[in-house]
């Protein structure tokens, strides 16, 4: 492999490109539900986002990488010529990239998990052969499109629902907010911090077993549950003041609650997500170091690193534009449906995580602001942007994969 | 170079706030009304005319507000409140300002005399119509707090409570009409049968005025029992 060295490079230059359009693209999304409730400012937003969205990266997105890499192509026939399978991922990940810098010019709620799993998918069936691809763990991965964000509506629903039964719809909603948002909060760090110690800091060299990493993370909860409750307590509130007021002061309270859960959101994003450009790096990087095909390797955590750079540049050249524009715009989204929406879908973002399979977080939150929705928490939902969505679901799949295809040839062409 | 979130473009404008604000102008427009029969008691036609022309620019106000909210909510909204029920509401608020921008015409038109016996009740009248538009813009204003409740419970009660006393004043404005009349039959062979017609007129008039105040409220007693 006397193009070792090279390869390597451009991988790490596409995969930074990739990631920028990560962070460029979607995670203004991941931060709009908190920025548009007015819970936390624009510049709040990215600084919690940077932050955590590495930290996310960095920390636990070592999970849905293996997936992109080994799921979805079967490379026993190209195991003479791994070089195949280096053009292949890079040119993946600049098709992916490229499809996701014309979609954030355009506007287009495209997702960039598909981007990347559609050309990944174009490659392995012209560069490789049709029946190379696993079209089965395609199937999975697809259906996990449309579960996804009705799992994540309905735990929304329902989590809105409790909101209404146990705070706002009662006769103190002032006091039982005092009450049960620590529970909340409890619940939000927790299902983020079980996930980080279960899946994630494996490469740290953290290795706990998982009863310990879930009481761990209890630990975790309540400590940010009771840090919290306090700083509620703080808070001047007018527990006599008349009902109109008392709304208002709930919706302080849940404030605090959403600026954790949107540090959850960040965090979920930046673990899930990471993938979509480090995956194919650390193909590459495997291939090289190895001079074969591996079955698979650990990620390297430099190049989780990387990717966690990437997203954080593309955030703030280009998501902090985006993110101001959501923060003109006045929505009835208020921080107790904020909540509920931005907590239902990092929840669901995580959990997938774990189980490896790559989600789309956009569509996550589509879901889970649909369920807000429904149980009549948002006072009007656009459907035709929702329209707009589902047609970039198809889109995006044949898109990704024609310019992947395209750019393996160039690549082969030029690099053979 | 458009830039987008797709989440927050999928929040379609809130269809509640526009709704407050286009009550909230019918409200100021109907507030107007007073001054304006002060003027006309007083027979000061130029003030008369004056605080009609407001009369005339607020009913323009609430035009505008509520053909932009009707803009606003295209077909493809998915709305927490039936579309139908929202619309309808509309166009009983802004029947309020309709009606009030006719009263005021007639009245300043025909150069209308308020006979004096009557005028202490006709005033008491004019205010407690206003009062009942005051208080079907007060349950409007609860329209957010219904959103977070899901329209169901505490807030629900509260909401009934205030359209109870709704019904209450538009009740104490029928049992005015009344009298009101009564004290016209009275006076009315000694006015010109012409004028006493009209009178009778804008006794209606203003009556239907409360009427419509009272049907904003039925409305919303509709969204809030769905």
């Amino acid at each position: 492999m006397d193009y070792g060295f090279l390869f390597i490079a451009l991988a790490c230059v596409f995969g930074l490109f990739m990631a920028w359009g990560v962070g460029a693209n979607d995670v203004a999304n991941a931060m709009s539900t908190s920025v548009g409730s007015r819970a936390i400012t624009v510049k709040q937003a990215i600084i919690i986002a940077a932050i955590f969205e590495f930290a996310g990266a960095y920390l636990a997105g070592g999970e849905v990488t293996a997936t992109i890499r080994n799921g979805m192509l079967d490379t026993a026939s190209i195991a003479d010529t791994p070089e195949i399978l280096v053009f292949g991922m890079l040119g993946s990940l600049l098709a992916a990239g490229t499809w996701l810098l014309v979609a954030s010019i355009k506007g287009w709620p495209v997702s960039t998990t598909h981007s990347i799993v559609g050309a990944i998918v174009g490659f392995g069936a012209v560069g490789i052969g049709m029946d190379a691809v696993h079209w089965s763990r395609i199937g999975t991965i697809m259906i996990s499109w449309v579960i996804s964000p009705v799992l994540a509506g309905s735990i929304a629903y329902g989590l809105f629902m409790s909101v209404q039964a146990l705070i706002l719809n009662t006769e103190t909603p002032l006091k039982n907010a005092l009450r049960y948002v620590p529970g909340y909060i409890f619940l939000t760090v927790f299902i983020t911090a079980a996930v980080t110690f279960t899946k994630g800091l494996s490469h740290v060299g953290l290795g706990l077993s998982d009863v310990q990493a879930y009481i761990l993370s209890a630990l975790v909860a309540a400590l940010v549950a009771v840090g919290g409750g306090f700083f509620i307590r703080r808070l001047k509130l007018d527990p006599a003041a008349d009902h109109k007021f008392q709304f208002a002061n709930v919706e302080r309270v849940f404030t605090l609650l959403m600026i954790i859960t949107a540090c959850a959101m960040a965090f979920a994003h930046g673990s899930n997500d990471v993938a979509n450009a480090v995956g194919p790096v650390a193909a590459v990087v495997g291939i090289v170091e190895s001079g074969s095909i591996a079955a698979s390797s650990m990620v390297p955590s430099w190049v989780l690193l990387l990717g966690a750079v990437g997203i954080v540049l593309g955030l703030v050249t280009f998501g902090q534009r985006v993110m101001a524009t959501v923060g003109t715009r006045i929505t009835d989204l208020t921080p107790s449906r904020g909540f509920a929406a931005t907590l239902a879908a990092a929840g669901t973002v995580v959990v997938a995580s774990g189980t490896g399979l790559p989600i789309s977080t956009t569509h996550t939150l589509v879901g889970a602001v649909l369920g807000v929705g429904l149980a009549r928490g948002i006072g009007a939902l656009n459907m035709s942007v929702i329209r707009s969505i589902f047609a970039s679901w198809i889109i995006t799949l044949p898109a990704g994969a024609i310019l992947s295809v395209i750019f393996f040839y160039v690549l082969r062409a030029l690099l053979s | 170079m458009a830039l987008k979130s797709t989440i927050a473009e999928m929040l379609g404008g809130s269809p509640i706030r526009p709704l407050q604000q286009h009550m909230e102008s019918v409200v100021a427009c109907v507030d107007l009304l007073p001054k304006f029969v002060e003027a006309v008691i007083r027979e000061d036609w130029t003030a008369a005319a004056e605080w009609r022309k407001q009369i005339v620019g607020g009913e323009h106000d609430a035009d505008r507000l509520k053909k932009s909210l009707r803009k606003q909510l295209p077909t493809h909204l998915f709305m927490a409140v039936d579309r139908r029920d929202l619309l309808d509401m509309l166009q009983m608020q802004d029947k309020v300002a309709n009606k009030t921008k006719d009263v005021s015409g007639l009245m300043l038109g025909r150069r209308m005399r308020i006979p004096p016996p009557m005028v202490d009740l006709f005033t008491r009248y004019v205010a407690r119509t206003v009062a009942a538009a005051h208080q079907a813009l007060k349950a409007i204003q609860e329209l957010d707090a219904l959103l977070d409740t899901g329209f169901r419970g505490r807030e629900t009660a509260f909401v009934e409570g205030l359209l109870r006393e709704l019904d209450h004043i538009e009740h104490e404005t029928d049992t005015l009409q009344i009298e009101l009349r009564e004290q016209l039959m009275a006076l009315e062979r000694d006015w010109p049968p012409v004028d006493v017609m009209f009178l009778y007129q804008i006794i209606d008039w203003i009556g239907d005025l409360a009427d419509r105040a009272q049907r904003v409220g039925s409305r919303l007693q509709v969204l809030v029992a769905k």
